[in-house]
């Protein structure tokens, strides 16, 4: 019974995470209609920026988790110099088909562009730990990081909610989502919009990226791409452009991750991933949450 | 005359066919350490680039659809002629690597190979082609980690590769995987591969199959309004296209010694990924397969050039840094093309060996043209 309750505790924790990420895929792809390949590698900038300021926040004696406020400000540079440089050139030109293929080579961009750089370098970084205690309930061993991980997602994710339901600025992103040319007419500054939705989204992923490395400490420039497969699939799961489908989406995945892993193999656990994607893609494309849209011709 | 026209483009290229089978074979007949540490290996790895190159253009250049897992295909092909061979091999049916017998064996493997990656296109393609788009390429993505994953999880495969595998001392030894002499002496096999491959890909493209995939491609609703079977031709371009991935990967399997599946994951620090394949493709001009062949040779001189020049060295320690990445100037590559051409160099246009005399003029009428549509 222990067991169980760990793994469900695990999943939870894991889920939020890849939540948090498949948020920011999830926008992106509601408004331009994009996967944006590259989200998973804000996640490793975040990780990075993460690794570089804790130290000094830590010697300046903020608490450590202070430096997130500078990895969402670095992530969301990086997000908005991604869709300023690459994207929206390839947009007004290409199809969508050149948009996905540009996407997949800023991944390897980013990826490619970290391992080059001799400060980050190609080795796995350990960063400082924070949030490292842990209760101890009945058996069942809750770190303190798992709690903090789940509570802070869980609100991130209502207030992002609400900012897409209340305020302007998200009425006008479900606006461009819905119906770009109406926005256009309504007098929505679309380029605008689109890059303040990059620039939340890469500000998840530095917010996922401190959840991340306080539950695996280690930093490395490949972290993104597995990561981002993840709370990508995730996001499909759920209803790609649906927002409480992405958080369903993580949290199914977190768990069915952490179940492979605690009853399975952990080597087979990527399998059980796809396994999920191909079968939920083959019977429900839209995913569980998504609306069915039929093309117009 | 245009019959006359044709007989005299199908004679030029059958005398540049026989003259690139002459010099393969006096290539292979000649002692020299350069060609055969060098130049051999070189003209493998070319050879199964321009396959998978091609192959993959046929889904994504002329059916539209990007598929992400075409090294999967590959993955499968390698291990079946690898085992293939190994199979004859404890089987007794050739002791050497040499002789009437290995040479079947050899034939057998390779269009095994083929035929085993082709079922497993059809498997994938079936499920995988009702969607397009942005979801295709993930579902093939999937497909081709759950293959290489799978591949792993076989105890005679081994994660380790065949080469430490339990079902196997050494490739090198007793299978297919050649030596630098075997390279040499069989290379005329990776070259009339190529060919034969690419012919048959031609053919593909410009029968009525090769008509109907580009009307799938530039308009899915009308071409199904016009009572073509939509799914029904992009299984079959698919299963085509893995037919070839797997001949590919049956001669990556010939011209190495081991076999690991790392080398076939989406992403890792070597060429081989599918994400450098649909680099080649996007080079080259999605929907040329003579692009996709020129582009394969270069990017693999270009990358020859960045792994073994000694220019690279000299850079000083940031940029020396970046090209020990190169798939970070690849992609960047990639993006350029895209924003300026975005199907690619050559576009959707093919050339052929007769028309290069006319090259000046095609370019200087391409610029006069560029130049009225300015002040137009």
């Amino acid at each position: 019974m222990s067991t169980f309750i760990q793994f469900i505790i695990t999943g939870l924790r894991l889920g939020s995470v890849y939540a948090l990420i498949a948020l920011g895929y999830t926008m992106v792809y509601g408004i331009i209609k994009l996967i944006n390949f590259a989200h998973g590698d804000f996640i490793m900038v975040g990780g990075y920026t993460l690794y570089f300021v804790i130290p000094i926040m830590m010697a300046l004696g903020l608490p450590g988790w202070t430096a997130v406020i500078f990895a969402i400000v670095v992530c969301a540079c990086v997000g908005m110099l991604v869709e300023l440089l690459a994207y929206r050139p390839v947009r007004k030109r290409g199809t969508n088909l050149t948009a996905l293929i540009t996407a997949i080579a800023m991944s390897f961009v980013l990826e490619n562009l970290a391992q080059a750089i001799p400060a980050i370098g190609p080795d796995p970084r350990i960063p400082y730990i924070l949030f490292s205690k842990t209760f101890s309930i009945g058996g069942v061993s809750i770190s303190e990081a798992t709690i903090i991980t789940v509570v802070v997602s869980a609100m991130i994710m209502i207030v992002l909610y609400l900012f897409t339901q209340k305020t302007r600025i998200g009425r006008a992103m479900r606006c461009v989502a819905e119906d770009k040319e109406a926005a256009i007419v309504m007098g929505i500054n679309v380029n605008r919009i689109i890059i303040t939705t990059f620039a939340i989204g890469a500000g998840l992923a530095a917010v996922a990226s401190l959840m991340y490395i306080s539950q695996y400490p280690k930093v490395i420039t490949t972290m993104g791409a597995t990561l981002g497969i993840y709370a990508f699939v995730a996001a499909v799961l759920g209803g790609i452009g649906s927002l409480p489908g992405a958080v369903l989406g993580g949290l199914i995945i977190g768990i069915v991750q952490s179940g492979a892993n605690t009853y399975i193999s952990s080597s087979m656990s990527d399998t059980f991933v796809y396994l999920i994607l191909i079968i939920v893609l083959l019977i429900k494309p839209a995913g569980i949450l998504g609306k069915n849209v039929g093309e117009k011709v | 005359m245009k019959t006359n026209k044709t007989a005299i483009r199908y004679a030029i290229n059958t005398i540049a066919l026989v003259i690139l089978m002459i010099i393969t074979f006096v290539i292979g007949g000649v002692d020299n350490n350069t060609i055969k540490l060098k130049i051999v290996p070189s003209v493998w790895q070319c050879c199964y680039l321009i396959i998978m190159a091609a192959s993959l253009n046929l889904v994504l250049g002329f059916l539209g659809q990007l598929s992400l897992g075409h090294c999967g295909f590959m993955a499968v092909g390698a291990y079946t002629a690898a085992l293939v061979s190994l199979a004859f091999q404890r089987a007794g049916v050739y002791d050497e690597k040499k002789g009437a017998a290995f040479m079947l064996v050899m034939i057998v493997s390779i269009l095994a190979a083929g035929i085993l990656s082709a079922v497993l296109g059809l498997l994938v393609g079936i499920p995988a082609l009702r969607l397009k788009g942005d979801y295709l390429a993930i579902i093939t993505l999937g497909f081709g980690m759950i293959i290489v994953n799978l591949i792993n999880n076989i105890p005679f495969c081994g994660q380790q590769g065949l080469s430490q595998g339990t079902a196997s001392s050494a490739l090198y030894a007793n299978g297919l995987g050649f030596s630098n002499d075997e390279k040499k002496g069989y290379m005329y096999v990776a070259v009339l591969a190529v060919i034969l491959c690419m012919a048959l890909m031609f053919m593909f493209v410009r029968s009525k199959f090769g008509r109907i995939i580009c009307a799938i491609r530039d308009n899915e609703i009308a071409a199904s309004a016009s009572g073509i079977d939509v799914s029904y031709y992009k299984v079959l371009t698919f299963v085509f296209s893995a037919f070839f991935a797997g001949i590919a990967g049956a001669l990556y399997s010939c011209c190495n010694a081991a076999l690991a599946t790392t080398s076939f994951a989406f992403t890792n620090g070597s060429i081989l990924n599918s994400v450098f394949i649909v680099v080649m493709v996007v080079v080259g001009g999605m929907g040329s397969l003579t692009g996709s062949i020129v582009a394969a040779i270069g990017m693999f001189l270009l990358n020859y050039a960045i792994k073994n020049g000694t220019w690279v060295a000299a850079l000083p320690g940031f940029l020396q840094n970046v090209f020990t990445y190169p798939m970070l100037v690849y992609s960047i590559a990639l993006i350029i093309v895209i924003m300026f051409r975005p199907h690619g160099i050559l576009g959707t246009s093919e050339f052929a060996l007769c028309d290069i005399p006319k090259w000046p003029r095609m370019v200087a009428s391409h610029f006069h043209k560029s130049d009225k549509e300015a002040e137009g």
